[in-house]
């Protein structure tokens, strides 16, 4: 029998793990002098080195180690004195060396921690994430499944490989296991993620676009009962591509991994996929035998020893932390504490920023976006940064507002028109022929025509009982189809009842 | 004296992606006893508290600037493919995890 | 023309008494009528050799500078990639492959103007020391066609000793340039690890490989030796600092107050009678011309040639992982809807020899888990020791000596089933690959039993290369004023040659 998922956190622990993949913006690749440029014609980006060609050799790219530190101390950890490559040794084909460089026992940066902030019914809670290691490596080449049914590996008749983002910078940042996040397990994983990010975004290092996989997520889950000591079976979960996707693949692996264990099994120790359409986890392919990756440290690549003014040096580079900078924006913009959680909740924070950034007031721009577009994305079932309406665009929305050229109902049909790609909001004005009717004489004409039709309630106004006065206004607008500004309406309204 | 049995070394053959025959792998785990003892020779010292050396030169932090240099042409890129199709490298299936 | 050395030949070009073209062509001569009996090449690259000729001959005729070694022919180790010249490492899973890239050596040989007469034979990836590996069939000793010309470098110093060119290059993981050397009676040297870089050397274990010089006198390989060595950007190993003055030292040959350290544990049991007697001798003749003579204990010695067997092995089990049938190379067994990885697996199995499986194998097992520690992690410690015991010897002594190789070369045959009997004949080479300094061979007479050319060992400290070539130079001198001519005039005319 299966638990819902309230019986499941009542009767269980869950402990996280998280392993997130960065690709770094540098110019160039990790040990070779290719571009890193995405989407790039395939194998134009190549090089003996990339290709692994026989006889060409590796040299580290300065900046990854850079940036690696400035992502170590970013994320409160120690780096190393000392570090080191080591080789990966497995045989796959969109590896070309057959072994991926990267860090074994020496990663570059270790023991450090992330805090981070959800919404609870208690209120906002503080959950640290410690890390265990952050280590450099290089990324493999990108294969295309053709035959088959799915254009997915299985089923398929042949492979292409293309080699451009073989060899691009990785880091991968590795935590300790996360006990005690109880019920809030999913959102913890997905805070974590998402400050990770906004930390990545802040240093520059890389792109941090998961729909691109240049960030990317695996989720180790387990459950232990109540009063259990011992760590239940992981398992680890691949392709988690949207924050979205982090918060249910970790749901959805506590309920399996729960039915698993009320129905007597044994969680299996493997790597599953993440998949979109159903938020439902898929096995993946059983190895035959343990895979034993024979590390060794690389002999083609010297020790990284950086040294203590390097480190500082980079310290000095780093930019404000994030929840420094919350803090910061919250005070500027005069946020209460709980409109700003759900801010931060609904992931709408730089995009805000860069809205006020362009001019806007501070709680228009919080209102749009966590208003009305918000509620667009969540009709369509996607994520706010993927929608084509930008901070520009709701900049300009809320000049046009405050101009009186759009009223707020009419604004929200810019919004839509906005969205469906019509173009900036000026366009979608003029392509939809909307306009406030600020024309004195259609106003009267239907200020009139209202008032003949209540007569009643114009005679209570003109009483002196100005409540009564909203439904009248109520009436006019629906007769301009709400293209009339509200204010300009009521203050003809009363002029002309005599108030 | 130490040994590999033919299924150790059917094992590492594997791990190693090399097919090999029968008659290979007991010829191979026939050999093995007598390397393996000669080699077997570096547990022969005490190395408690000796150092292991992977680089003969004592170098460090050697890295290139992050600037980008001409890539090889995708027809030369691919000049040694066994098989290609649309400028990429054509290959068998591949039955590993995805 | 073809019998005289490097350096007269150059000398001949300066002075226009002859063309590079006629030099090129006399040596391409000479290999068609005796490489058929000697088998050093795998592949002779007349076109491109005459065509680099010509271009030094205009250079000259335009009175342009052109570089000492200029228009010189010389023999490539086909480990080397050399631009749309087939390069095979001596391997059938490499048959055809050109590289679209140049080596780094092949580099700054084309620069000096350097004829690149064609590719020479070697144990597949530079596994053995008989050259009976190579995937193409052996090459033969041109002193005794019955006998093997050593290896893994045999096919280059075969065709120096055969005069099908005055220069040849190698490399030396084990001693692969030294005991061929010894075995042919000319001169080889392995320069200091990281002297020469590896950039284009295709791999068989990184942290001992170095690409080095063949001459029939320590002048010449000395001319060589200057023309290849220097810092590389796309070698992380490659050393930052100026190539040692080697010409000058050869000139010089003065070995007055030099102390010269003889390795106790490189003589005596295990070493054929006729090449202590010479090795002996060649010391009395150092001590006549001022040199004094010290013993030096060095006793972990006894454990490198079980180091060498695990750390060449395990690091070639890695480098060579990348000869999997995907990007170039040798496909087999894609047929019926097989898998890649069953190609991958049948194309290892199909284009690797014995040895080169041998030896991945017991890399492969050195590495695993389980294992690593007892086997790679102490054989990285015994390397520690065999530094420490060098830095001892050299503290006593400027440069050390022994003889090449325990016995002069051996019957085609004779060892290569006995895969542990061919490894012990690179006991006194290997501790220097381990330590990463430098080492040269030169003839020191030949054995009273068999005729053979016995072969004098000098080793000197990191970046010292030019002591090799200074007492090089004095004791090849003594001997050739003893001898009336270097050793290799003494060498047995060939069929088809006219000496
Ligand atoms: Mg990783
Ligand atoms: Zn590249």
């Amino acid at each position: 029998m299966a638990l819902n998922y309230d019986e499941v956190v009542a009767k269980y622990n869950p402990v996280l793990g998280l392993e997130v993949h960065v690709e770094l913006n540098t110019e160039s690749k990790m040990f070779c002098s290719c571009s890193t440029i995405f989407g790039a014609e395939p194998n134009t980006q190549t090089c003996p080195v990339c290709l692994a060609l026989p006889g060409a050799l590796p040299v580290v790219n300065e900046k990854a180690i850079e940036s690696s530190i400035k992502i170590g101390l970013a994320l409160n950890c120690s780096i190393a004195p000392y570090s080191r490559f080591a080789r990966k040794n497995y045989f796959y084909p969109d590896m070309p060396k057959n072994f991926q460089i990267s860090q074994y026992d020496e990663p570059i940066c270790f023991d450090g921690f992330v805090d981070v902030e959800i919404d609870t019914e208690e209120g906002p809670k503080q959950f640290r994430i410690e890390i265990e290691r952050v280590h450099m490596e290089e990324d493999t080449g990108k294969s295309l499944h053709v035959g088959g049914a799915t254009g997915r590996i299985h089923g398929a008749d042949y492979s292409l490989l293309d080699y451009n983002r073989a060899g691009i910078p990785l880091v991968e940042i590795v935590t300790k296991i996360v006990p005690g996040t109880g019920k809030y397990a999913p959102e913890v994983a997905k805070a974590y993620v998402a400050e990770l990010r906004d930390i990545l975004r802040g240093l520059g290092v890389s792109d941090v676009k998961m729909e691109q996989g240049s960030l990317r997520c695996d989720a180790n889950v387990s459950l232990m009962l109540k009063d259990a000591t011992e760590l239940g079976t992981r398992s680890e979960t691949k392709n988690v591509n949207s924050l979205r996707s982090v918060e249910r693949a970790i749901r959805g692996e506590m309920l399996r991994h729960a039915e698993i264990l009320e129905n007597g099994g044994k969680v299996k120790q493997e790597t599953r996929h993440f998949q979109e359409d159903t938020g439902l986890t898929r096995s993946g392919r059983s190895k035959e035998q343990a895979e034993d990756y024979r590390y060794f440290p690389d002999p083609d690549l010297v020790p990284v020893k950086p040294d203590a003014a390097w480190i500082e040096t980079l310290r000095a580079q780093l930019p404000e932390r994030p929840s420094i900078r919350r803090k910061r924006l919250q005070e500027q913009w005069a946020v209460p504490d709980k409109e700003f959680a759900a801010m931060v909740n609904a992931d709408v924070l730089d995009i805000v920023e860069e809205t006020v950034l362009l001019g806007a007031d501070p709680t228009k721009a919080r209102t749009w976006w966590l208003g009305e577009v918000s509620r667009i994305a969540n009709d369509k079932g996607v994520a706010i940064q993927e929608l084509a309406i930008t901070p520009a665009h709701v900049a300009e929305l809320i000049k046009l507002v405050a101009s009186g050229e759009l009223t707020d109902k009419l604004a929200r049909q810019v919004v839509e028109g906005v969205v469906a790609g019509e173009g900036t909001p000026s366009e979608v004005v003029a392509k939809r022929g909307i306009k406030v009717v600020n024309d004195d004489g259609a106003l009267m004409a239907a200020i009139e025509k209202v008032c003949a039709a209540q007569a009643d309630t114009a005679e209570k106004v003109r009483g002196g009982h100005l409540p009564a006065a909203g439904a009248l206004i109520g009436a006019v607008m629906k007769e301009t189809a709400g293209q009339a500004d509200a204010a300009k309406v009521r203050e003809l309204l009363l002029k002309y009842l005599g108030q | 004296m130490s040994t590999l049995s033919r299924d150790e070394v059917a094992k590492l053959a594997a791990l190693a992606r090399i097919e090999m025959t029968e008659s290979e792998l007991v010829e191979l785990s026939s050999q093995f006893g007598t390397i393996l003892d000669a080699v077997a020779r570096v547990q022969e010292l005490n190395l408690d508290g000796v150092k292991a050396t992977s680089h003969p030169q004592p170098l460090e932090n050697i890295a290139r600037p992050d600037v980008v240099q001409a890539s090889l042409s995708p027809a030369d890129a691919l000049s040694g493919a066994p098989a290609q199709e649309d400028q990429r490298f054509r290959v068998p299936q591949i039955l590993g995890e995805e | 023309m073809i019998f005289k050395t490097a350096v007269e030949m150059a000398d001949a070009l300066a002075k226009k008494e002859v063309s590079s073209v006629e030099l090129t062509q006399s040596h391409l001569d000479r290999i068609a009528a005796v490489d058929g009996d000697v088998k050093a090449f795998l592949h002779v690259d007349s076109e491109g050799a005459l065509a680099q000729a010509a271009a030094v001959d205009g250079d000259r005729a335009a009175g342009k500078k052109v570089s000492p070694l200029a228009g010189i022919p010389l023999a490539l180790k086909d480990v080397l990639a050399q631009k749309g010249v087939p390069t095979t490492a001596g391997s059938k899973i490499l048959q055809g492959w050109k590289p679209p890239y140049d080596s780094t050596v092949v580099s700054k040989l084309k620069d000096a103007g350097v004829v690149i007469l064609g590719k020479t034979n070697m144990d597949e990836f530079a596994m053995g020391s008989s050259t009976e590996n190579s995937g193409y069939g052996p090459t033969f000793n041109p002193w005794d066609l019955t006998r093997t010309p050593g290896g893994s470098s045999g096919g280059s110093a075969a065709a120096v000793s055969a005069f099908e060119a005055p220069l040849a290059i190698g490399s030396d993981t084990g001693g692969s340039i030294r005991q061929p050397a010894a075995l042919t009676g000319i001169v080889g040297v392995r320069p200091t690890y990281g002297a020469v870089s590896r950039y284009g050397l295709i791999a068989y274990s990184s942290s001992l490989d170095q690409a080095g010089p063949f001459g029939r006198t320590v002048l010449d390989t000395a001319m060589l030796h200057e023309v290849m060595a220097g810092y590389d950007s796309h070698d992380a190993t490659s050393i930052n600092a100026p190539v040692p003055a080697v010409v000058a030292a050869a000139k010089s040959g003065d070995v007055k107050g030099m102390k010269i350290g003889v390795i106790k544990q490189l003589q005596g049991e295990g070493y054929q009678k006729g090449v202590q007697t010479r090795f002996t001798e060649s010391l009395d003749l150092l001590a006549s011309l001022g040199a004094e003579i010290v013993e030096v204990d060095c006793p972990s010695f006894e454990f490198a040639l079980a180091a060498y067997y695990l750390i060449a092995p395990s690091e070639c089990s890695s480098n060579l992982a990348r000869f999997d049938a995907m990007r170039y190379g040798l496909r087999t067994g894609d047929e019926g809807g097989a898998s890649a990885e069953a190609v991958m697996a049948a194309t290892r199995d199909a284009g690797f020899g014995r040895e080169v499986k041998r030896r991945i194998i017991i890399g492969t097992y050195a590495l695993s888990s389980g294992y690593y520690d007892a086997y790679y992690g102490s054989a990285q410690k015994i390397r520690t020791l065999i530094i420490q015991d060098y830095a001892k010897a050299f503290a006593a002594a400027d440069v050390l000596v022994s003889p090449t190789a325990p016995t002069t070369a051996y019957k085609i045959g004779e060892k290569v089933d006995d895969p542990m009997a061919m490894y012990l004949g690179d006991v006194a080479t290997i501790p220097v690959n381990l330590a990463g300094i430098c080492g040269m061979s030169l003839p020191a007479g030949l054995a009273d039993e068999d005729n053979l050319p016995v072969g004098f060992q000098i080793m000197a400290p990191a970046m010292q290369d030019q002591r090799l070539y200074q007492a090089g130079a004095a004791l090849e001198a003594a001997l050739s004023s003893k001898w009336g001519g270097t050793l290799i005039t003494k060498a047995p005319a060939l069929a088809g040659g006219t000496r």
